[in-house]
This record gives structure tokens, sequence and C-alpha cells, in this order.
């Protein structure tokens, strides 16, 4: 715990910022683990109803999102309970042998090389992702939203302007603040 | 032919979502061959493209934060 941290132990609840603030956050967190859009999106809303429902057992010894995330980490255990309670739904076989020659270190031969730094390592990418989203929900509000638009949905140039009412260049200006502001919000730890 | 510092960002920016011209690529090119703070500039935004891209980033749409403000506001 930094000196800062010490003396913050009075966070508060805004529910009205959550959508806004941390579902972009919450739903990246939850597709990594259900990896479905649409139960992502169900478990979020799940998460915030839960979380107005016990914001008054919130003691504010843990930062609003940190506390969301804690909420929405048994919504995602919950709904493997669900879908797992059949029993032996929940049983893993691994079959070893597509080439039966192979013989003896069978369980040393399926673990993933841990000196291979892979590229595609899914939890460091989910770190960074979840990195990403932070910084973002840390700009304002007109700029995440272009940035979000463009850059994670895809949106067209077009389509954005036209949706936000802006003009081209209003929008190649929010891009570049916005990404000038994440390189800032990311420089030590990611680059 | 000589572009300045903003317009070199700005191009910079259309270039990490492909849609600068083969023209403004031209002229950025030259911009950071004397630039060296626009030429450190496009290495990180360039570095930041990658980022996201290696994220592989979920969000979600408006029209889904939209249904879900109405529902939260039902329920507050």
């Amino acid at each position: 715990m930094t000196h800062s941290e010490e003396y913050m132990t009075d966070h508060k609840l805004n529910p009205d910022t959550w959508i806004d603030l941390y579902a972009d956050y919450l739903f990246n967190y939850a597709v990594a683990r259900v990896n479905n859009a649409e139960i992502a999106k169900d478990l979020v809303q799940e998460t915030f109803f839960a979380g107005l429902n016990s914001a008054k057992n919130y003691k504010g010894d843990a930062a609003e999102r940190t506390w969301l995330i804690a909420i929405l980490k048994r919504k995602v255990i919950d709904y493997y309970r669900k879908i797992n309670s059949n029993k032996g739904k929940a049983e893993v076989r691994i079959n070893y042998n597509a080439n039966s020659d192979s013989e003896g270190d069978w369980l040393e031969e399926r673990v993933a090389d841990p000196f291979s730094k892979s590229e595609n390592d899914p939890i460091e990418n989910e770190e960074l992702g979840l990195a990403i989203q932070e910084c973002i929900s840390k700009l304002p509000k007109k700029q995440s939203l272009v940035f979000t638009m463009k850059t994670i949905q895809g949106v067209s140039t077009e389509d954005i302007c036209n949706e936000l009412g802006i003009n081209p260049s209003n929008l190649w200006v929010m891009i570049h603040r916005a990404r000038t502001a994440l390189m800032g919000c990311l420089n030590q730890n990611w680059y | 032919m000589l572009i300045s510092c903003d317009k070199a960002s700005i191009i910079c920016n259309k270039v990490q979502y492909k849609e600068a011209s083969w023209w403004q690529k031209i002229k950025l090119k030259l911009h950071l061959r004397y630039c060296g703070s626009c030429a450190e500039y496009t290495e990180k935004n360039t570095a930041l493209t990658s980022l996201c891209d290696k994220a592989k980033l979920n969000s979600l749409s408006e029209a889904d934060k939209e249904k879900m403000r109405k529902l939260f506001e039902g329920h507050q």
C-alpha cells in the first residue's frame, strides 16, 4: 500500500456514473471469462443491479471499480455453477494420444512451454486490455466515445461524424488528443 | 510539400486507421526526416496501435449502454 492510498479510505459510490465509467471495463473482464458477448453483457447488467442493491454494504475501503469487479467475479462463478449443475458436465477428459507411439512423459509433453513468450499470451493480453480500458475511462467523455467507436468498434469516420454531429477535422483532433493522453497513461508499464 | 507538426500528427493518426492517402503518407515521411519530435510521436503512436490490436479490446455499443441505462434507472 502506498502512502497516498493509505489515506484514501473514504471512497464513495456514484451509481449514476457506473455505466459510463465501468461498463466497458467490466465487459472486457467478463468476455475474457465467458467467451460470449451476450452472456457477458447480461453479467455486467446484473453486476450493476447487485451493486445498487448492496450499496449500503459498501464500506468505502476499496475503490468503486474494484468493488464492482468483485461482484462481477461472483456473477461469473455463479454462471459457471449454473451451467455445470448437471453432474459430470464439469468433468474434463483428456485423451492423450493422437499417435500411439509416444509414450512416457505425456503430461510433460502437454504443458505449455514455460519459456515461450508468446505474443498471444492470453493473461498478459487481458491485463493489457484492462489497462487500456482504464486509461480510456479517464479521457473526457466525448474523446473516449470517439476513440472507442473508431478504434474498438471500427465505425467509419463518416458514420461517427453523422452520429455525433461533428465534422471530420473535429474527429481527428479528438482522436489526436485521446491517443496522446493514452500514450502518456500507458507509458510506464506497457511501452 | 513541407507540412507543420500539427498536420503531420493528424496524418500520423490517419495512418493508424489506414485512412491516409498515398500523397499524405509521402508528406509525412518527408516531415519525419527532419522532425525528431514527430518521429518519436509516430513511433509511440504506432506502438499504441499494436497494443490495442494485441489486447483485442471489446466494448459495448452506445445502444447497448443506453439500454443498460434505461434498465438501471428503472431499477433505482
